[in-house]
């Protein structure tokens, strides 16, 4: 075995499938079946899953933090909602793609913003960005219809075949297809040269630099890729809910996203997806026991989950099933969930 | 002879502090040149002035005669311009391989390729493979940098600017914080670069620089006092007084 294919071997050994991964979607693909009741929270997971892994992309690999990411994801949802109400795209994917090129188009004229500056900085960049749009479309009323929100949206048939049902099942196959087909392409992403420079910026931008990196270039490329995915997500929200309003732009919705990945954990991609899963869950549990203060108890396992770090507790979590397994086979169980490096 | 890289009266002033002082530098090309000076004399000043880190407020910067002086940091790489850095500048979570693999794909122009897959191209797997069983990192490629030794740390270090091919290349202090029993390993790395490759080297180890450099300048006060090769300017009172001396009353 000759040094270089060696060489050629580890490097993409991140790259390659794993059976977790594959575990991973065939489960999500079973709960389509399994839970028919259900469609809309998962919808609603996979949407917040794809919005997560948005951010994912900017925060878990090139290092910007952002408070205003919503944005992008209001940017695509009434672009997806002014489109369906005024017939300008009728067809659904061809929409989508529309209103994600839209908050494409806002990235890349913000992302020259937000690269400058620290961190500090671009928090407050980027959550003025989302404020201001926010304002703007409260302000011109006559298109967005203001706090009424965009009403009366009408989907059509996705390729012109298959029709959204009342129940959601068709929102939910639609969201879970666009949703695996955007993380193929970020996994190739991350993975390509391209990927592995973000996480150079992201460690060390004056290194970065001194091998010929350009800093601003990538970052730039990066932001407006992620503004891209965050689109989709909000347009994704105007296709399945049939409504646009202006809460696709508040700031609860980008600070819910960084608590999603405080949760899931960042720079693997599945972060932003387990994230959005036991996100959406606890919330669904702690307003069931609390209708009144679930955001207590939200806010309590994320200072616990902070305080005692997240490696520590998957360690915890497979305690149980590590012992059993041992018991049995003899030796540990494989954690299927890949580490975060943050 | 040729000159691979000269500044042209630099200046660069921090308020009012002037660290660099009306320095105008040549270094011929293929020379082992050494820049010295007692601790605040602006050395990794002048570094950063070259690889494009700092702006000279006044003043030229030329490599192989074209004016860089503008020019951001990442295209003066491009240009064969790299250097290491005094302190580690490494990618803590990267692993050898990745941050050699790294260095390489942007050099061969693959560093924007969002598309192909790391470790796909068999001229980069070549060059990265040769590069880490030279720099002896060949066993701990797939560990992350934060948890190497120091030694292998600043092998890394080097190895990452030799990655660039620089034609000039610039070594802040190589050696600096490296323990004795590691220090062999860095030195026959930095004596074994091909001879076509000017190197600038700035160095507190007195011992180094007389068995590496074969021109030596020496920076006091921001300023150039003299330049010389490592006889004359060991002979020089001036320097004897400046900056041996200083040595002496330390030892």
């Amino acid at each position: 075995m000759s040094t270089a294919s060696d060489v050629g071997y580890h490097a993409q050994r991140q790259a390659r499938w794993h059976y977790g991964e594959i575990a991973f979607w065939l489960i999500v693909l079973a709960c389509g079946f399994a839970f028919p009741s259900r469609y809309l929270i998962m919808t609603d997971i996979l949407r917040l899953a794809l919005f997560a892994m948005s951010l994912d992309l900017i925060l878990g690999y090139a290092g910007i933090v952002s408070l205003g990411h919503a944005a992008f994801f209001g940017v695509g949802a009434y672009a997806a909602g002014l489109l369906a109400l005024h017939g300008i795209v009728k067809e659904p994917v061809l929409a989508l793609i529309v209103a994600g090129l839209a908050a494409m188009v806002l990235g890349f004229a913000t992302s020259f913003l937000v690269i400058r500056g620290v961190d500090l900085t671009r928090l407050m960049v980027t959550l003025g960005i989302a404020l201001l749009l926010e304002a703007l479309a409260e302000r011109f009323s006559n298109i967005t219809g203001g706090t009424d929100g965009l009403q009366g949206i009408e989907m059509q048939p996705i390729f012109g075949e298959i029709p959204f049902d009342m129940f959601g099942k068709t929102g939910f196959f639609y969201s879970l297809a666009v949703l695996f087909l955007l993380f193929l392409l970020a996994r190739r992403v991350v993975h390509s040269p391209f990927g592995l420079s973000l996480r150079a910026i992201k460690n060390n931008p004056l290194r970065a630099a001194a091998i010929g990196i350009p800093v601003n270039r990538r970052l730039i490329a990066i932001y407006t890729l992620a503004a891209f995915y965050a689109g989709i997500a909000g347009a994704l929200f105007t296709q399945t809910t049939a409504i646009a309003s202006l809460d696709v732009f508040a700031m609860e919705r980008s600070a819910d996203l960084m608590l999603v990945l405080v949760i899931g954990g960042t720079g693997y991609l599945y972060g932003g997806l387990i994230g959005a899963v036991i996100f959406r869950m606890l919330q669904e549990l702690f307003s069931t026991i609390t209708p009144q203060y679930w955001q207590f108890w939200i806010g309590l396992v994320l200072v616990v989950i902070v305080l005692v770090g997240r490696q520590r507790l998957h360690r915890w979590v497979l305690y149980v099933p590590n012992l059993i397994i041992r018991q049995i086979a003899g030796r540990k169980a494989i954690v299927a969930v890949p580490e975060s490096d943050s | 002879m040729t000159i691979a890289l000269e500044t042209q009266n630099l200046e660069k002033q921090f308020g009012g502090l002037r660290v660099t002082r009306d320095l105008s530098l040549k270094v011929e090309q293929g020379a082992r040149h050494a820049l010295i000076g007692p601790n605040g004399a602006g050395k990794t000043t002048v570094i950063n002035q070259l690889t494009g880190v700092l702006k000279p407020n006044s003043g030229r910067i030329l490599l192989e005669g074209q004016d860089i002086t503008d020019l951001p940091v990442h295209k003066r790489v491009l240009r064969g311009l790299s250097r290491t850095f005094q302190i580690n500048q490494l990618y803590p979570d990267l692993t050898p391989l990745e941050t050699i693999g790294l260095a390489v794909s942007e050099r061969l122009g693959h560093g924007g390729d969002w598309w192909r897959r790391m470790g796909t191209r068999n001229d980069v797997n070549g060059e990265i493979a040769d590069l880490l069983s030279r720099f002896h990192l060949l066993d701990v490629m797939n560990e992350a940098t934060v948890t190497l030794p120091y030694g292998k740390q600043r092998l890394l270090e080097i190895a990452v600017a030799i990655a660039a091919k620089p034609r000039v290349l610039l070594l802040d202090e190589p050696a600096a914080g490296v323990p004795e029993s590691e220090r062999h390993d860095i030195l026959a790395v930095v004596g074994s670069l091909p001879r076509d490759v000017t190197v600038l080297l700035i160095e507190h180890d007195m011992d180094l620089v007389f068995s590496f450099a074969d021109r030596i300048s020496v920076l006091v006060s921001g300023a150039l006092l003299t330049e010389g090769p490592p006889e004359e300017v060991a002979r020089d009172p001036q320097v004897k007084a400046v900056y041996l001396g200083e040595e002496a009353v330390d030892v």
